[in-house]
């Protein structure tokens, strides 16, 4: 069976669970190997052996870390040549989609992003993405090359396959061009106790009916007693209200939990862009008119001060 | 910068694949209109700067270029070719990269995605093929002594990066909002410069680009069937119990 590449997503070895759902679809294409940049690689190998990574590349040089994305292309580029794989798979965020549009450039292979799924096909992996504002549901192929795949997260849900992995320190020669964008910080953002909000399953979003900084603190309620991710409309991240790393939408965060719930939210199109291929939609707003009601599974019309604290006691009621 | 199907409108797809372009009214991409307002802050700023706009696409993509130049600005290049119809990433970045290098460049501004097909992989393309830095999804941008500077929020970190250049930047609609043309900017804009260039004005085989050109297929594109609206009640004191009482029967409670 042909090896299937997979970038591995990681803070200092601690591989976010986008990479296990890569490590998944890859098992329905051939063997995955993973692709482990930078340090921390000791500690993510029982985890990536878990789900299914026969192989593990490791490249800890310091280019990866100083510099942004060309280094991993250059990774990425010679692995890819020792390996010979039937296909590399992404994550879907920023860099790695610009590490897989230059990776692709340079192998001469075609590239599809934000595929929401994937499958083994007579000519190769096929892709499923939404496009249009999730109007549509396209599939696709690529037809040159080493199809070069990102990834949204919850594409898949991550499936245990325990192997036990090969590591292997590849040599990597970083052409002059690593070298140009040079990073000069990084904050990590701090972490609550909350789920990312592109991993989880259940979203709570508050929008501009939320009304103020502070009445954030209802909908954190509510997402806390679900177990949820807060969200934001660009309207309430504009004010200023959460911050922009919390903002669902087209130019925001593009998420498909579970169950999406929406308060505060009329829905322009570009927030629904960034929602609507979520499960179970859920809706509660002032206006009866609001286009997302047109989306909501359910949804109350009537005052987010009133119907969210009461939802709170009612789940904490339940569950008591 | 790139002519698109509006975003408020119903966009649809041609039967093999492509974006409809004659479904729905088109404009200048809302995020490509970020990276002229950065262009012209630039030029404000004192740097010594022209500002040129490209675009590729069918006759109607100089009204993309026109707003533009409405905007401020002093010339602009369409590049127009029926050959280019149905060029993927690669394809548009090499028509792309082929008419910067003609014009000649210190700094290529890009939006952080089009609204259509919203991969955002153009700009990293263009700097691979120009060999140039790229500069991407900047909600800060400096320019200062031949350095370019931004920063980025990312999903797990914000990142500062600098670049020398000559370079590629990409900026999010979070840099500023763009401005509106004035009336005297939609007069000024008629009298500036349009050049609009063939494939073989930029050396470019036919075969290298269009649908023939791409490294990759449509096989299906399927309407999703709308969502139909679910239960929406009227909160009579009752709303947030109810949604409970839903929420359970869906296990989410």
């Amino acid at each position: 069976m042909a090896e299937i590449l997979v970038l591995v997503d990681h803070t200092d070895g601690a591989v976010r669970k986008t990479t296990l759902e890569l490590l998944t679809l890859a098992r329905r294409l051939g063997e995955p190997s993973a692709v482990f940049l930078g340090p921390g690689a000791d500690t993510a190998t029982e985890a990536l052996g878990r789900y299914g990574a026969r192989k593990i590349y490791v490249v800890d040089a310091p280019e990866v870390q100083e510099f942004l994305v060309t280094p991993a292309v250059d990774a990425l580029t010679a692995i890819a040549a020792g390996a010979a794989p039937a296909a590399i798979l992404l994550p879907s965020d920023p860099d790695a989609k610009e590490t897989a549009a230059r990776l692709a450039l340079r192998l001469g292979s075609g590239l599809v992003t934000d595929a929401v799924d994937v499958t083994a096909g007579p000519d190769g992996p096929v892709t499923e993405q939404s496009a249009f504002a999730a109007t549509y549901q396209v599939t696709a192929h690529v037809t040159e090359g080493v199809p070069v795949i990102t990834v949204k997260p919850n594409a898949v849900a991550p499936e245990a396959a325990p192997v036990t992995p090969v590591v292997e320190k590849p040599d990597v020669v970083f052409g002059p061009a690593s070298a140009a964008v040079r990073v000069l910080s990084r904050t990590p953002r701090e972490r609550g106790d909350r789920p990312e909000l592109t991993e989880a399953d259940i979203v709570v979003s508050g929008g501009r009916g939320v009304n103020g900084a502070e009445n954030f603190a209802v909908i954190e309620r509510v997402a806390d007693a679900l177990g949820a991710a807060v969200g934001a409309s660009r309207a309430a991240v504009d004010a200023g209200w959460y911050p922009h790393s919390h903002q669902v939408g087209q130019t925001g965060t593009q998420v498909s939990p579970q169950l999406y719930l929406a308060a505060g939210i009329s829905g322009a199109i570009q927030h629904r862009a960034g929602m609507q291929t979520s499960k179970t939609i859920v809706a509660v707003n002032k206006d009866a008119d609001a286009p997302l009601f047109e989306l909501a599974d359910y949804g109350v019309v009537g005052d987010l001060f009133q119907v969210l604290p009461q939802l709170v006691e009612e789940i904490e009621r339940r569950r008591s | 910068m790139k002519h698109v199907p509006d975003a408020g409108a119903d966009r649809t797809f041609t039967e093999d694949g492509t974006t409809d372009r004659e479904s729905a009214d088109s404009l200048l991409s809302e995020l490509d209109e970020y990276a002229v307002e950065q262009a012209l802050r630039i030029a404000e700023s004192g740097v010594d700067a022209e500002i040129s706009y490209l675009t590729v696409g069918p006759e109607d993509a100089r009204d993309a270029l026109r707003k533009a130049l409405a905007m401020g600005g002093d010339s602009a290049i369409h590049v127009s070719d029926e050959d280019i119809e149905g060029s993927d990433a690669f394809g548009t970045s090499l028509v792309l990269s082929r008419a910067i290098e003609r014009h000649g460049f210190d700094l290529v501004l890009c939006g952080m995605a089009s609204t259509d097909g919203t991969m955002g992989v153009v700009p990293a393309l263009l700097a691979e093929r120009l060999g140039v830095p790229a500069v991407t999804h900047v909600e800060e941008l400096t320019v200062e002594g031949g350095t370019v500077s931004g920063r980025r929020e990312g999903d797990s970190a914000t990142v500062r990066i600098d670049a020398a250049l000559p370079a590629v930047v990409s900026v999010t609609d979070r840099s500023g909002d763009a401005r509106y043309p004035s009336f005297k900017g939609i007069m000024a804009a008629k009298k500036k410069p349009v050049e609009t260039l063939d494939l073989a004005d930029l050396g470019i085989a036919p075969a290298q680009v269009g649908r023939g050109g791409a490294r990759s297929a449509v096989d299906t594109a399927t309407r999703r069937p709308a969502r139909t609206k679910g239960e929406i009640v009227a909160d009579d004191g009752t709303g947030g119990t109810a949604l409970a009482a839903f929420l359970t029967a869906r296990k989410f409670v």
